[in-house]
């Protein structure tokens, strides 16, 4: 029943056998522990699940884990590099853009994503980038400040 | 120097760095050796007599390690309102009768969370449906169906509060108004859905991890309901994921995997669904309100009259404090010579309805701050300035309920006075509409029945310097370890990061009464305070000592500096000062304890925040579809402690109260609720978010550590009216019942527009 998958998560190749309806996020989650990326809802409605699928923003609830073979996810857990925070995160930390912090990592992966694709989004576009992440915490816009902050040059990337 | 080192600072949350990177374990994240998935069955129907349960089915099923059902446990019915059996309803896995669609009669555990919700269908209850009342109106009628033995007419709870000579005053009055309001249901919807790892090991001891308010009331409360020691129960909250007043209480998540732990002796874990978060835990209170305000022609309140029918649903929970609650807030922020409230919680056969931010405050300010508008306008006075003439001021009395000293109420209305005239003339269908709100820091009540103090916490100074703070205060997201953290710095002369903070585990930590109420900033606060100045007062101790000062200098810590007050270019480092002080005691570790309980502060709280809050809306006339534009907020909480902290319960406040006021609802048809998905309820998302600007407003309260007081849930109070008067503005429609919809607004055009053609 079991059918083979294979995975680079955060850099790291991974061989694993699953079952067909074995989700993305509980591969990620129980199979190989990286409990950062939550789940909120399991319908695709809350985005605390999303992390990035081929560079694209997912919701890791609502995809196969086997739609996802031989695919590249990064996780929230690889946003971090080399021991630094990437910019978003420092932002997030600098601006209150997390309280209870259950959404803040499907948060960063949108967000990822959006400035991965445009790096010079407009305030309107921050809001579209995020509208599929509820956060019942902030309020969403020390979120958007944080991003701004980051489209603004702010926090640059360290090598 | 300046006045403070680490207050005021914009700092980052210390549990950020964990929760950036996806380290923040919370109890949905946890898994523990030999650990079971449980799962619990509910009734489907709102009203029912259970006959019998048959589980054997579900017990043969492969990979299922128990079953359990109300005969399982000790068949006790518990309740938060503890001084209180009556009030004590709730029995959580039901023996006899089901009361609302959600009701927990069984629970499984299994190898997985499949096998489990497998396991639920091959149990087969056999129910006797009872005729079941959802609507309070209909539930106090001599013929409906009894919610629960021997509670008449289905009255769960009344409350009465009165001052003055009210019936006197409104024959005084040139001008009174009768009004009538509904307030809607909201869902709590926390990110992290209610879910518990409960573990009994064979030595007879207890351990919970769970997603809570309060680690305390669940350890108490479980020791109630198991009739087990308090000390064999260690309840630890993990990092939280929200809770927003639904989390406080103990609940089936926490109680399911408690019994069927203690049954198997393996750590069970139940995580609630979304759907189950939505039918079957707790809700906001709606409430039938009807007003009565009366007023001399220049706009001076005379008297107001309030009463309240609430659904209180199927059980207690903490509907009783939310009744007290909006009577005491329909008052607020007014000096009104005569006022009387009187609520009424009724039993219906619904999801029962208990605390969620502002506890029962959104729904007076809501109908209060809507009436105000309306007795202004007919008697032509600015809504502001009728808010002046009658707002609060420092050092008043509510009479016999409540001491108010800071208050800067009338400060926070100049503000926005001086907003909304800059803002000069607005495009056309734009509205702005003001109300004005106060809460309270805390409550004083202890219908919990606590012998403890309300909160206290210790102070650990190790030999390096690095100090442990153990508080029994829960951070559910709001902020409270970096607030108590900055407070503990500030106090001890150290840096943030010299803290590291432990918090709410029932087993190292003092016991405090949790997150609600906003209490936490200012109760925990000043335990935090007092227990920081007795470690301090230890090492000055020594110090006094070791400088060879005057008798006559004080001497304090600062910045890591011990030093003389009035010459602190004479001192000695924080860290030489504590390596030598511990070596002068032996070698024992500096701890100093903190406790505090409010005391001769009246019935309510310590102290109370107050602000106004301007919302401007855009309408479309021709469909009554409109959006919030702008809120801007005047406010004040005493001295700020954690900038960042206020800005993120501000604009998190006007989401959640904006989104009661314009979206938020849980529609029902026989006791269902018809919306219980993320997809179904709307909420706000970041496209729907308004520009949020703050207008901080400077006050010091004397009782708050440093100065600080609430800033929590009372800003969830006025969102839900200014956007009633914010409509009114712009396009002079009244809508009374919550939520505010596009389709209310676009039916209220309609009548108008046939009133207007018929005159």
């Amino acid at each position: 029943m079991r059918k083979e998958l294979r995975l680079v998560v955060n850099g790291q190749p991974y061989e694993l056998y699953v079952k067909p309806k074995t989700l993305l996020v509980e591969v990620l989650r129980d199979h190989l522990g990286l409990t950062g990326t939550k789940r909120g809802c399991n319908s695709a409605s809350c985005g605390a699940c999303t992390v990035m699928l081929n560079g694209m923003a997912v919701k890791s609830c609502s995809i196969l884990a086997l739609q996802a073979d031989g695919g590249e996810v990064l996780t929230v857990e690889g946003l971090a590099s080399g021991g630094e925070l990437h910019p978003l995160q420092e932002a997030f930390l600098d601006h209150g853009a997390l309280q209870c912090g259950f959404c803040t990592a499907g948060m960063l992966m949108s967000a990822k994503a959006m400035l991965d694709e445009n790096p010079e989004p407009t305030k309107k576009q921050i809001k579209e980038g995020i509208h599929g992440n509820i956060c019942r915490c902030t309020g969403y816009n020390s979120i958007i400040r944080a991003v701004t902050a980051v489209v603004n040059g702010e926090y640059k990337e360290k090598k | 120097m300046s006045k403070y080192s680490v207050i005021g600072q914009r700092v980052r949350r210390v549990d950020g760095p964990d929760k950036v990177t996806g380290s923040a374990k919370y109890t949905f994240d946890m898994v523990l050796p030999n650990m079971l998935y449980g799962k619990i069955l509910r009734s489907p129907y709102p009203h029912a007599k259970i006959l019998n349960i048959d589980t054997s089915k579900a017990e043969k099923l492969i990979g299922v390690k128990a079953v359990v059902t109300g005969k399982d446990t000790l068949g006790r019915k518990q309740g938060i309102w503890r001084r209180f059996p009556e009030l004590c309803d709730e029995e959580i896995l039901c023996r006899e009768k089901v009361r609302y669609i959600g009701d927990p009669v069984a629970a499984v555990a299994a190898i997985d969370e499949d096998t489990a919700e497998e396991a639920l269908d091959l149990i087969e209850v056999e129910y006797e449906p009872l005729p079941a009342v959802f609507d309070p109106l209909e539930a106090i009628k001599e013929d409906a169906p009894q919610i629960h033995d021997g509670v008449e007419l289905n009255m769960n709870v009344t409350r009465h509060i009165e001052w003055g000579d009210v019936d006197e005053a409104f024959k005084k009055c040139d001008y009174v108004r009768e009004d009538k309001f509904k307030c809607s249901s909201q869902a709590h919807v926390c990110m992290e859905t209610h879910d518990a790892v409960a573990s009994f090991d064979h030595g007879g001891k207890l351990t919970v991890w769970t997603s809570t308010q309060s680690s305390y009331y669940i350890q108490r409360l479980l020791a109630d309901i198991l009739d087990l020691r308090e000390g064999d129960i260690r309840v630890i909250k993990p990092p939280t994921g929200g809770g927003f007043g639904s989390k406080f209480e103990l609940d089936s998540a926490q109680f399911c995997a408690v019994v069927l732990s203690m049954k198997l002796r393996q750590p069970v874990k139940i995580v609630l669904s979304r759907e189950e978060e939505f039918t079957a835990t707790k809700r906001r209170t709606p409430m039938y309100y009807y007003l009565r305000l009366g007023a001399k022609k220049d706009g001076t309140l005379l008297a107001k009259e309030v009463r309240v029918i609430t659904e209180g649903g199927a059980y207690t929970a903490m509907g009783a404090t939310a009744l007290y609650l909006t009577g005491f807030f329909s008052s607020f922020p007014y000096k009104y010579p005569n006022y009387r409230y009187d609520g009424y919680r009724v039993y219906t056969n619904t999801a029962p309805s208990s605390a969620m931010r502002g506890f029962g405050a959104p729904q007076s300010t809501f109908t209060g701050e809507s009436q105000l508008d309306m007795l202004a306008h007919d008697l032509g006075i600015d809504p502001i300035e009728i808010r002046r003439k009658n707002g609060m001021t420092p050092d008043y009395e509510v009479p016999g309920q409540a001491f108010i000293q800071s208050c800067g109420l009338h400060e926070c209305l100049d503000s926005i006075d001086e907003y909304i005239k800059k803002r000069g003339e607005l495009p056309p269908n734009h509205g702005i509409g003001v109300a004005a709100y106060g809460f309270m820091s805390g409550g004083i009540f202890n219908w919990f029945d606590t012998p403890y103090a309300f909160s206290a916490a210790l102070v650990r100074v190790n030999i390096d310097g690095k100090v442990d703070l153990f508080t029994g205060a829960c951070d559910i997201g709001q902020g409270s370890d970096t607030t108590l953290s900055m407070i503990c710095a500030e106090e001890l002369g150290v840096r943030l990061e010299d803290i590291r903070i432990h918090a709410s585990d029932t087993d190292i930590c003092p016991a405090d009464l949790g997150a609600w109420g906003s209490r936490e900033t200012l109760m925990n606060g000043n335990a935090v305070k007092m227990a920081a100045a007795d470690a301090k007062s230890q090492i000055l101790e020594y110090a006094a000592a070791k400088m060879g000062a005057n008798i006559v200098y004080d001497l304090d810590i600062k910045d890591q500096w011990v030093h003389l007050v009035d010459r602190p270019e004479r001192g000695v480092s924080y860290f030489d000062m504590v390596k030598e002080a511990i070596r002068g005691r032996d070698g024992e570790v500096i701890i100093g304890r903190g406790h505090y309980t409010p005391h001769r502060k009246g019935m309510i709280s310590p102290a109370y925040s107050f602000g106004v809050q301007a919302v401007e809306v855009e309408v479309d006339p021709e469909t009554g579809k409109y959006g919030l534009t702008n809120v801007t907020t005047a406010h004040e909480s005493g001295t700020v402690i954690n900038p960042v902290g206020i800005e993120g319960q501000l604009e998190g406040a006007i989401m959640m109260a904006g989104g009661y006021g314009f979206c938020e609802d849980q529609p029902m048809d026989g006791g269902n609720i018809l919306n219980p998905s993320i997809a179904d309820y709307k909420l706000i998302r970041s496209l729907d978010m308004p520009e949020t600007e703050i207008l901080e407003i400077d006050t010091y309260e004397p009782e708050g550590p440093f100065g600080a007081k609430e800033a929590g849930e009372g800003l969830t109070n006025p969102t839900a009216g200014a956007i009633g008067n914010a409509v009114y503005d712009a396009v002079g429609v009244r809508v009374t019942d919550l939520p505010i919809t596009p389709e209310k607004v676009f039916r209220a055009l309609r009548d108008k527009e046939k009133q207007s053609k018929q005159s």
